[in-house]
C-alpha cells in the first residue's frame, strides 16, 4: 500500500507535467548562434522570444503557451538537419529558420520527407528570411511558408526604383557564393538588362559565405572597375565587413543592399560617411512613418535593446495566431490549411496575403536609405545618430512576381 | 590596372605580415620542441579577447603590453604542467594535447564572451587614413600592424642569431643534454620559449582583433592557414616563415583580383554540350577559388620539396 501511494505520488506530478508540456506550442528556432552568422541569429532569437512573451502575456495561442526553443545550426545545412531532428524529438511541431538559403533548402527537403514518413506528426517550416526564389518555385513545398519577400521580388522592387535614376551607369555585383547570392546576381543581371539596357555590369563577384575576414582586396577590385553603384545581397558579418573595408579605403559608391541594416552594418556605414548612399530593401523599418509600427518599435527597443530587424517576424507570429484561431487548433496540418490565402494587416501598414500557389507571403516592400535623421524620424541605429529614411514604397500588387510552383498537396 | 596592382600588393603585404606575426611564434615553438602546436591559433584568439577586455578596463596601449604577457604566462603554464609531462610519451601525445587544448580554449572563450562578434574598435589615436594612393585611403592602423610585424621579425632574428640567449636556445634544440651539462636549465629554456611563442600569438591577436573580427571561432578560421605558412616556408625556419607569409598574402590577394577562368583563356565550351559539371568547372574564376589557392600551394610544396622553401629539418 505504501509502495502504491509512493508510486502514485511520484507518477501523478509527472503526468501533470507531461500534460502541461503538451499544452505549450514549441517553436524550434534553428539558426546560427555561433560563427559568422551568430550576430544575426542572436538578434532573431531575441526577436522571437519577445514575440512569444508578447503572445503569452495575452493568453498565448488558443490558450496554449508559446515557447521558443533555440538550436544552433552554425549556418551549416548538415548541422541544421541534426538540430531539426533534435527539435522534433523534443516535441517541436513548428520550425522557424531564416539565415541562409542553403540551410533553408535543406530544411524544406527534410520537413517534406519527415511529413511523408510520419503521417499524423507533421511539422511546419516557417521561413522568415531565407529568400532563395527556388524555395517557392521549382522546389516549393506545402509544408513551407515564407514571410520574407523572395530575392526576385526584392530585385524587382529594387530595379523598378533604380531604373528611374539616370546617374546609375556602372553596376558592380558582389554576392555570397551559394544559392541565394547566385540568385541575386542572376536576377540583377536579368532585370537590369530588361529595364536599363544602358547600364553596364562592370563586375560580378562571388565570394565564400561567412569565411572572409578582410574585404580589402574586393574593395580594391570594385574601385578599379570604376563602378558607381554596388548591388549586394550579403548578410551577417559579410555585409558589415564589406562596408567596413569600404569605409577604411574611402570607397564612395552607392550601395544597394538587402541587409545593410543587420548587426555592425549601420556602424560601418556611418564610418564611410556615405550619407543616404546606402539603400536597403525591407518589408518595414523603424522610421516608416506608420504610427502603429513606430509605437511597436519603441516598445521593442525599450525591452530588447536592439532595433526590430524583422518586422516580418511580427507578421509571422501574428499570422500563426490568426491561422490557429481560424482552424481552432494548433495541429500543424490544420494550421497549414488555414494559412493559405490568409490576409493580414502587416506591421508597417497595408495588406499582405499568403499566396496559396507557392506559400509566399506578398506584402508591401520599402526602399530606404541610411543617413542623417529628419525631424519626424525618431529612430537611429546602433547609436550612430543616423537612421533609415523612406525612399520608396512599393505596394503589394506591384511587389509580386509569378511562381512556377506546382505544389503537391496532401 | 596599375592601381589594382599597387593596391593589391599593399593589401597582400599587410595580410602577409599579419600571417607572419602569427606564424613566427609557431615556428619558434616548432623549431625548439618539434611540436606542432595546434592550439597556437587559440592563443591568438585569447590575445584578441584579452586585448578587448583590457582595452575596456585600462585602454588600448596598456592592453597591447599586458594581453601578450598574460597569454605568454598561460603558454608557460601549458608547457610546464601539460607538454612537459606528455613529452615522454612522444610527439603524438603532445600533438593531441595541443589539439584538445584548442577546443577547450574555444569553449571557454565562448562561455565567457559569448559567440557573437565583439565590438573591438581601433584606438582613436590610430583611427585615421595615413595616406591616400590612387584615391584609396590607407588606414593608419594597418601601417601600425605592418610596423609591429617587421619589428618582431627583426628582433627575433637578432635574438636567435646574434645573442647568447639565442645560442643556448639553438643548442638546446639539437643537443639538449650537452646544454644541460653546461649548467643551463633546459626545461626552463623550453618553458620560456613556449611562453614567448604564445605571447607572439597573443600580440598578433591584440593587433588583429580590431582590424578583423573578434569572435570565438576566429582561431578555427585562421588555424589551417598557419600550417600552410610554416610548412611552405620550411618547418622551423624563421626567414622561411617570413617569405611564405608574404607569398601567401600576395597570392591570395591577387587571386581575388583575377577574373580569369578556363573559359576566358580557351574560350567557352561548345554550347551544344549543354550545362554540365564540366561547364561549371570551366567557368569558375580564379577569384572564386582564391581561398583554396594557399592549400594547393601546400600540397604542391609537400610533393615537390617536402622540407619547404628554407627548411633544414629532416623530420
Amino acid at each position: 500500500m505504501r509502495k502504491l501511494t509512493l508510486a502514485i505520488a511520484l507518477i501523478v506530478p509527472m503526468l501533470g507535467h507531461a500534460a502541461q508540456a503538451e499544452d505549450t506550442v514549441k517553436i524550434g528556432y534553428i539558426d546560427p548562434l555561433s560563427g559568422g552568422g551568430a550576430s544575426i541569429g542572436e538578434g532573431g532569437l531575441k526577436t522571437f522570444q519577445y514575440l512569444a512573451d508578447e503572445l503569452n502575456a495575452k493568453g498565448g495561442i488558443l490558450g496554449h503557451k508559446v515557447e521558443i526553443v533555440p538550436f544552433d545550426n552554425k549556418t551549416n545545412p548538415q548541422e541544421s538537419l541534426i538540430q531539426a531532428q533534435k527539435a522534433i524529438d523534443a516535441g517541436v511541431r513548428y520550425i522557424t529558420q531564416g539565415n541562409g538559403s542553403s540551410v533553408g533548402l535543406a530544411l524544406e527537403d527534410f520537413v517534406n520527407k519527415h511529413n511523408t514518413r510520419n503521417p499524423g506528426k507533421e511539422v511546419l517550416y516557417f521561413n522568415y528570411a531565407a529568400v532563395d526564389p527556388s524555395m517557392t518555385n521549382e522546389k516549393c513545398s506545402y509544408w513551407h511558408f515564407r514571410w520574407d519577400a523572395s530575392s526576385d521580388i526584392k530585385m524587382e522592387a529594387l530595379t523598378n526604383y533604380m531604373k528611374d535614376i539616370p546617374s546609375i551607369k556602372k553596376v558592380y555585383l558582389i554576392n555570397q557564393d551559394y544559392s541565394f547570392g547566385q540568385s541575386v546576381r542572376s536576377d540583377a543581371r536579368k532585370m537590369l538588362a530588361a529595364k536599363r539596357p544602358d547600364v553596364q555590369i562592370v563586375g560580378d563577384e562571388l565570394h565564400p559565405l561567412l569565411k572572409i575576414t578582410d574585404f580589402s582586396p574586393y574593395i580594391a577590385k570594385i574601385k578599379a572597375s570604376g563602378a558607381d553603384s554596388v548591388i549586394t545581397g550579403n548578410w551577417g558579418q559579410d555585409i558589415a565587413l564589406l562596408l567596413k573595408a569600404a569605409a577604411d579605403a574611402g570607397l564612395k559608391v552607392n550601395w544597394y543592399t538587402y541587409y545593410a541594416g543587420g548587426a555592425g552594418g549601420p556602424t560601418a556605414i556611418k564610418q564611410t560617411g556615405l550619407d543616404h548612399q546606402v539603400f536597403q530593401l525591407t518589408e518595414g523599418f523603424a522610421n516608416s512613418g506608420h504610427q502603429a509600427a513606430m509605437d511597436y518599435e519603441k516598445a521593442f527597443r525599450a525591452k530588447v535593446n536592439m532595433s526590430l530587424w524583422y518586422p516580418r517576424a511580427v507578421n509571422e507570429m501574428r499570422m500563426f495566431k490568426a491561422a490557429a484561431e481560424k482552424a481552432n487548433s494548433i495541429d500543424p496540418v490544420k494550421v497549414a490549411a488555414a494559412l493559405e490565402d490568409l490576409k493580414l494587416e502587416v506591421l508597417d501598414g497595408g495588406t499582405g496575403f499568403m499566396r496559396k500557389d507557392d506559400h509566399q507571403f506578398l506584402q508591401p516592400i520599402y526602399v530606404s536609405s541610411f543617413g542623417k535623421l529628419a525631424a519626424n524620424e525618431p529612430f537611429d541605429e546602433e547609436n550612430t545618430g543616423w537612421g533609415w529614411h523612406l525612399v520608396s514604397r512599393v505596394d503589394t500588387p506591384q511587389a509580386m512576381v509569378s511562381t512556377t510552383c506546382k505544389m503537391a498537396r496532401p | 590596372m596599375l592601381e589594382l596592382i599597387v593596391i593589391s600588393t599593399l593589401n597582400g603585404v599587410l595580410f602577409g605580415m599579419l600571417l607572419f606575426l602569427l606564424s613566427s611564434g609557431l615556428t619558434v615553438i616548432f623549431s625548439m620542441m618539434g611540436v606542432l602546436n595546434f592550439a597556437h591559433a587559440s592563443f591568438y584568439m585569447l590575445g584578441a579577447f584579452f586585448g578587448f577586455q583590457l582595452t575596456k578596463w585600462v585602454g588600448f596601449w596598456p592592453a597591447l603590453l599586458l594581453a601578450p604577457l598574460l597569454v605568454g604566462a598561460i603558454g608557460m603554464a601549458v608547457e610546464r604542467y601539460g607538454l612537459r609531462n606528455t613529452h615522454k610519451h612522444g610527439h603524438v601525445a603532445e600533438l593531441l594535447l595541443t589539439f584538445g587544448l584548442a577546443f577547450a580554449i574555444e569553449e571557454v572563450v565562448s562561455m565567457i564572451w559569448g559567440k557573437t562578434p565583439l565590438d573591438y574598435r581601433v584606438p582613436t589615436l590610430l583611427d585615421f587614413p595615413a595616406f591616400t594612393i590612387f584615391s584609396t585611403n590607407y588606414p593608419a592602423y594597418k601601417l601600425f600592424m605592418l610596423a609591429v610585424s617587421v619589428t618582431i621579425f627583426v628582433a627575433l632574428l637578432i635574438v636567435l642569431k646574434r645573442t647568447r640567449v639565442g645560442l643556448i636556445v639553438q643548442a638546446a634544440l639539437t643537443h639538449p643534454h650537452m646544454v644541460g651539462h653546461l649548467g643551463h636549465n633546459v626545461g626552463r629554456v623550453f618553458m620560456v620559449v613556449f611562453g614567448v611563442g604564445s605571447a607572439l600569438a597573443g600580440l598578433a591577436g591584440v593587433i588583429a582583433g580590431p582590424a578583423l573580427v573578434t569572435q570565438s571561432d576566429m582561431a578555427a578560421a585562421l588555424g589551417p592557414i598557419l600550417f600552410v605558412v610554416i610548412v611552405f616556408g620550411g618547418l622551423g625556419s624563421l626567414p622561411g616563415a617570413f617569405i611564405a607569409s608574404l607569398v601567401i598574402g600576395l597570392v591570395q590577394t591577387f587571386a581575388v583580383a583575377l577574373n580569369g577562368s578556363l573559359a576566358s583563356a580557351f574560350g567557352p565550351l561548345d554550347p551544344s554540350a549543354g550545362p554540365s559539371v564540366l561547364t561549371d568547372i570551366w567557368n569558375v574564376t580564379i577569384a572564386q577559388v582564391a581561398p583554396i589557392v594557399p592549400y594547393l600551394l601546400l600540397v604542391l610544396v609537400l610533393i615537390v620539396r617536402p622540407v619547404g622553401l628554407m627548411g633544414t629539418r629532416e623530420s
